[in-house]
């Protein structure tokens, strides 16, 4: 019986431990010291944990992974550089990037879910390609239209003939502007770790939030939405709309989690901070064991640290296993795209299956 | 009126644009004075050098299978191929043949496990194929880096180890059909080799289609439950359609691989279903049909808009805006034809 009970519970929980396993066994092999771990872990938890959150509503929904989220990115980054370049700085500087981030995000959201629409069952490869294709209107915007289209004076940003914006983009006015609000260093053999408390604050009032929206009526909707969109539909809720609204809500929160992401790094690689986002924070998300329909806040965290941890750990251990720390940066991106895929493939599978016994 | 919509639906707005788009791009440069035949040139090339990477999605989509995202897999076939034939040292045409003959062996298993895989993720095939394809890649990646390969021209030359990003094919099959026959007419030089494959390539698939096994694999795509109650299995022919697809892409790769001179190994085949799916949906094909007829024009429109539009626009604009177009366009184009399908599945 219990017997029985165990592997159940190895079965469901198969995925972060075995996470669990490969990122011990990195830590081991690489001889990583616990304060150096937790010093990294600190400020990416901090930094990462609200993209990762953002994903959670569409799933809800029934949207399954919002592979958009980079539109949602794209909105932050935008935001943070006007907030520069107008020379706001600290933590109004950081208000203002996130007050200008809203209504684009908002723009960016309504657009996306209104393609989501349009391409019902097909959300994911369409968030994916809008992904890329939005990537190609942004570069349109920052290496041709500033300076020639948008007035934008500003030698430290634009390259040197005049338009476009440089490949880096010094945000150093808002770095740190949330992390280091409430100052709080720990020793630890022999090292301050920086604790970014603040930033912990407002990721704990996202998870908060987002678990008080998962109770509200609308959230309630998404949640029968999810489980059924055709019963949802007779039962009088507002589906595509809803649709709409989950999408909104997701670019919004990958916005601000860009920003909060940003404030951290100090930099904007103007051209491919984004590119990724999407990526890694939808494996981060499914590390954990969450699937294209099911994902809760603590998975979203747990997942996040797993990730992360792995993504620390992977190099030094491909360095110390093979002399070479490509293969360990090579590995982490192929662990990304691995559990992306198979957790798409479980999904699919299952759904099909669900339908084969449908009929 | 009812003509011109009539005209418009058939052949799509989207494909109009970027044919009008073309025509001002050669308009353009037509108009100040540039090299016109080497534009040609350059386009021609480049039209033989992908087409049969975009033939290859064609059987995926009359199997059924969809856009086949996970083109990748293909192509990564291929890749063995050519460097084992750059390690063996064996060059010409028969480098060549040997190189698709690899990757065509190779793709045989790697595209029947992958079709069987795309039978138990029906209605997921394009999300389950891109990142099938992307963890294949960096797999991969992995594997460039620690494969036994010890021949210095292949391994980098400082560590002794570990394939190169780029393999150079000079002196093995660089151009090989490219060269082949190849001729001038009015300063356009005519790789006539490599547009003789794709072509002969192009009225294989056409031909294979008439054949009973293309004829079943069609039929159980349009209908799968008629298909079913004449006894063809949409399973099988599934299969049948992503081999054939994957194979196709091997060989794509190796012909791509001589024509532009070097190997890429490492993240280079990552991204590139995207653009052979744009070229055959801006020729006509939708999620669910295509023709020879869709790759060719497909292929010959978006090609010559990635040729032609850098040294024209740089004319205009200074700084690189074709990479930027080229996003914009093939993202795009794919974007539309997903909403388009619609519920028509």
């Amino acid at each position: 019986m219990s017997f029985a009970r165990g592997r159940r519970l190895i079965g469901r929980y198969s995925v972060p431990l075995l996470f669990v396993v490969l990122c011990v066994f990195g830590i081991v092999v690489a001889e990583i010291t616990p304060a150096f771990l937790l010093g990294e872990m600190l400020i990416r938890i901090g930094r990462n944990s609200l993209l990762v959150l953002s994903l959670l509503i569409p799933i809800l929904a029934g949207l399954g992974l919002n592979f958009g989220i980079v539109i949602g990115a794209m909105a932050g980054q935008i935001a943070a550089i006007f907030a520069v370049h107008w020379g706001f700085s600290g933590i109004g500087g950081f208000g203002v990037a996130m007050l200008l981030a809203t209504p684009i995000a908002i723009l960016f959201g309504w657009a996306t879910g209104t393609l989501f629409n349009k391409a019902k069952g097909r959300e994911m490869v369409s968030g994916l390609i809008a992904g890329f294709f939005a990537n190609g209107l942004y570069q349109l915007l920052f290496l041709f239209a500033i300076g020639t289209l948008i007035p934008f004076h500003n030698p430290e940003m634009v390259l040197p003939q005049g338009f476009g914006l440089r490949n880096t983009v010094d945000l150093s006015p808002i770095q740190y502007a949330v992390d280091d609000l409430v100052k709080w260093q720990v020793p630890m053999e022999g090292t301050m770790l920086r604790v970014p408390i603040a930033s912990y604050v407002l990721v704990g009032a996202f998870c908060a939030l987002t678990l008080f929206f998962f109770r509200t009526r609308l959230g309630q909707q998404f949640r029968a939405m999810g489980q059924d969109p055709h019963v949802a539909a007779i039962a009088g809720i507002p589906v595509e709309r809803n649709r709409l609204l989950a999408t909104i809500l997701s670019t919004l929160l990958a916005a601000w989690g860009q920003l909060l992401f940003l404030q951290n790094i100090g930099t904007v690689n103007t051209y491919n901070s984004h590119e990724q986002v999407g990526m890694f924070a939808i494996a981060a998300l499914l590390v954990s064991g969450a699937t294209v329909t099911k994902a809760t806040v603590g998975q979203a965290l747990l997942g996040t640290i797993l990730f992360h941890t792995l993504f620390v750990v992977s190099p030094l251990a491909g360095k110390a296993l093979a002399g070479d720390a490509q293969i360990g940066e090579f590995f982490r991106v192929f662990v990304a795209y691995a559990v992306i895929s198979v957790a798409l493939v479980l999904h699919a599978w299952q759904s099909a299956k669900r339908e084969r016994e449908a009929v | 009126m009812t003509g011109l919509r009539a005209f418009l639906k058939e052949a799509g707005v989207p494909r109009l644009i970027i044919a009008a788009f073309v025509i001002v791009l050669f308009g353009v440069a037509v108009a100040t004075k540039m090299n016109l035949p080497s534009l040609v040139t350059d386009s021609i090339v480049r039209v033989a050098r992908n087409g049969i990477l975009v033939l290859a999605l064609l059987p995926a989509i009359q199997g059924g299978v969809g856009l086949n995202f996970g083109l990748p897999l293909g192509i990564l076939c291929g890749l063995i191929g050519c460097v084992l034939t750059l390690n063996w040292g064996v060059g010409g045409a028969a480098g060549l043949a040997l190189a698709s003959g690899i990757g065509a062996a190779l793709a045989i298993p790697v595209g029947a496990g992958y079709g069987w895989l795309l039978n138990r993720t029906r209605g997921q095939e394009m999300m389950v194929g891109t990142y099938l394809g992307f963890a294949a890649v960096s797999g991969m990646s992995i594997f460039w880096l620690l494969a036994p390969f010890h021949n210095p021209t292949l391994v980098w030359a400082i560590a002794g180890k570990g394939l190169r990003t780029t393999l150079s094919l000079t002196g093995s099959f660089d151009k090989v059909l490219d060269r082949w026959m190849a001729f001038e007419v009015a300063g356009v030089t005519i790789p006539t080799g490599a547009l003789l494959v794709f072509f002969g390539l192009c009225a294989l698939v056409a031909w294979f289609f008439k054949t009973q096994m293309g004829i079943t694999i069609a039929a159980a795509r349009s209908n799968p439950r008629f298909a079913r109650a004449a006894g063809i299995s949409d399973q099988r022919t599934r299969i049948q359609a992503t081999v054939f697809s994957t194979l196709l892409g091997a060989i794509g790769i190796v012909v791509y691989s001589q024509s532009f001179g070097f190997v890429q190994l490492y993240t280079a085949p990552l991204l590139m279903a995207f653009p052979a799916i744009a070229c055959i949906l801006i020729g006509g094909a939708t999620v669910t049909r295509a023709t020879v007829t869709h790759v060719v024009v497909g292929t010959f429109l978006f090609q010559s808009i990635l040729t032609v539009a850098l040294p024209v626009t740089s004319q205009v604009i200074q700084g690189d805006i074709s990479e930027t177009a080229r996003l914009i366009i093939q993202n795009g184009m794919i974007l539309y034809a997903l909403t388009r399908v619609g519920s028509g599945k």
